[in-house]
């Protein structure tokens, strides 16, 4: 027999909370400084790399776009210099309506399509009707497109001339905006909940919980945490859908480029609303990846696969 | 199998892992000659299963190395899919794709790694199931088999490329006692057709019945090592007899 560290029994229990380098022995090998210069010239290979692969990309780009026949002409009407800062401030303040609108249909937006995926799901024939109108409702207003709804709703509402209704486009436009994103955002949250397993009920039941407190404590909770992704997704979606309320007349971010455009006859407030809109969404994709890569790192087993 | 009859196939020399500021694997060295069997043993945290997944290359080692048939794995120039590609592995929770049959499951790697045709897969699947008594359920979901019935199918999969060696971690952790026999059978089975295989477990019966060499971890050193006769008859490290004997304790030696 081999006893491998003769005198080390008490010592290697001594030792075992130090850090690495600190209170015990340890010092690097030779094979381990090698290693490690190899990982630090292969590192500095690839960002080199990634920095030319980039910088070739751009300047094809440049060049394809500027020598374009139609380069000059395009440049005068898409981006001029004079026409941006003038929309620039019209279409902030438009854009401050969007936001609003947002913040309003996105709480909506999740809170009905929670009710409604979780009527879709509850089991029971005193709740059939209550399923079959949940599964109705998505499924008529996933398949109706947006904007034949908006129109419905924001010219057809006022039209029946009802007593105490509004007719102000804001709010139809975001009656008619919450309708069909609660389909969309019902279906993400019934999926996360088909696809908690079934164990899982199954163990919260026989600790004797309701079905209803076994959904609220035990299903509901994983189920969210799961379909974070595409519920920001969605509400990514749903920021730049916004802007279809200027159909009827409010004046949103898209509403006031739209009108420097028309009585300029240039596109380039069209191009900073796009950019603001741009400049909105990309911290909320970031956030997404963020949140998702923060979960995925959870979850996951340590490794380096 | 081999080419070489006494050089080992898993060697590692001064291995060092650690995770933030613990030391996980301190100055470890360990052999692995062809077609024998090495049991590590030693308590839940002692290195056990990350001394594994370093030897899978599915943990990055911090210092010294690792040979696998002479070839040094641990040097950052080698492909790591290639290593693997050699190694099986079965896991404490079977880790079956549970949206495939056991047979897809078994096939995967064949097909789509190793080139395999589908029918020749398919027909090396089918012979090995039926070896493992698992015949009849090549076209089941894994949510449908018992955790014996999975783990053999676990091991079925890891067999399915012909790996040069097998690393058990902890294979029986998860089963009933019943189930335990029905996989501790199949690798018994294993060693007698010269199969080289690490194993981290915390049978200890098994391990002195089929190991040719165990490994005591404690506090990711290497405390002794020696045949099962020695570890488990004549322990002569302080804290290998304390370890031992709350096994006898807890009736599980």
């Amino acid at each position: 027999m081999t006893v491998v560290k003769d005198d080390s029994g008490q010592e290697a229990a001594d030792d075992k909370g130090d850090m690495p380098g600190g209170g015990d022995t340890y010092v690097p090998s030779q094979r381990r400084l090698d290693r490690e210069r190899h990982k630090r010239a292969r590192a500095r290979r690839a960002t080199a790399i990634a920095a030319v692969s980039t910088l070739v990309t751009a300047v094809v780009l440049y060049v394809v776009v500027v020598s374009a026949p139609g380069w000059e002409r395009t440049k005068e009407t898409f981006f001029d210099g004079h026409y941006a800062r003038e929309a620039f401030p019209k279409v902030l303040e438009g854009l401050w309506l969007n936001i609003r609108l947002l913040l309003i249909c996105g709480v909506l937006v999740l809170v009905l399509g929670m009710l409604i995926a979780i009527a879709r799901t509850l089991r029971g024939p005193v709740f059939f009707p209550l399923r079959v109108l949940a599964a109705a409702y998505t499924d008529f207003f996933r398949g109706l497109p947006l904007i034949i709804n908006l129109m419905i709703v924001v010219f057809g509402v006022p039209a029946l001339r009802l007593q105490g209704v509004t007719v102000d486009p804001v709010w139809l436009g975001g009656a008619a905006l919450t309708l069909t994103y609660s389909a969309y955002v019902a279906e993400v949250f019934r999926a996360g909940i088909e696809s908690i397993h079934p164990s899982q009920r199954a163990a919260a039941r026989s600790l004797g919980l309701t079905n209803r407190q076994a959904l609220r404590h035990v299903v509901l909770p994983q189920a969210v945490r799961r379909q974070v992704p595409p519920l920001l997704n969605d509400l990514v979606s749903l920021q730049k859908d916004t802007g279809l309320v200027s159909i009827g007349g409010a004046i949103d971010a898209v509403r006031a480029s739209d009108i420097i455009a028309q009585r300029a006859l240039n596109y380039t407030p069209y191009i900073v609303a796009g950019l603001v809109f741009v400049a909105l969404t990309i911290p909320m994709t970031r956030f997404t990846d963020w949140v998702t890569a923060r979960m995925d790192r959870q979850r996951a087993q340590g490794g380096t696969t | 199998m081999s080419t070489d009859n006494t050089s080992p196939v898993l060697r590692m020399e001064s291995v060092r892992k650690t995770f933030g500021t613990s030391v996980v694997l301190r100055d470890v060295d360990l052999e692995v000659p062809p077609h024998t069997v090495t049991a590590l043993i030693g308590a839940s945290g002692s290195g056990k299963s990350t001394l594994l997944r370093c030897a899978n290359l599915l943990e990055d080692i911090d210092d010294g190395a690792i040979w696998l048939d002479g070839e040094e794995i641990t040097d950052p120039r080698v492909d790591p899919d290639a290593i693997r590609r050699r190694i099986g592995v079965v896991f404490q929770a079977y880790n079956l794709f549970p949206h495939m049959t056991v047979l897809e499951n078994i096939t995967l790697a064949p097909r789509r790694v190793h080139g395999a045709s589908r029918a020749e897969a398919e027909a090396h699947a089918r012979e090995l199931l039926e070896r493992l008594g698992l015949g009849d359920k090549a076209g089941a979901y894994p949510d449908r088999l018992s955790g014996g019935q999975q783990q053999r199918v676990a091991i079925v999969r890891a067999l399915a490329v012909r790996p040069r060696l097998l690393l058990f971690d902890e294979i029986t952790a998860a089963l009933d006692p019943e189930l335990v026999g029905e996989v501790l059978a199949v690798v018994r089975d294993l060693k007698d057709e010269g199969m080289t295989m690490v194993l981290a477990t915390h049978e200890m019966g098994f391990a002195r019945d089929v190991a040719d060499q165990v490994c005591f971890l404690d506090g990711g050193v290497v405390l002794e090592r020696g045949t099962a006769q020695q570890i488990f008859g004549d322990p002569q490290q302080e804290r290998t007899q304390r370890f031992l004997r709350r096994i006898v304790e807890a009736g599980r030696l």
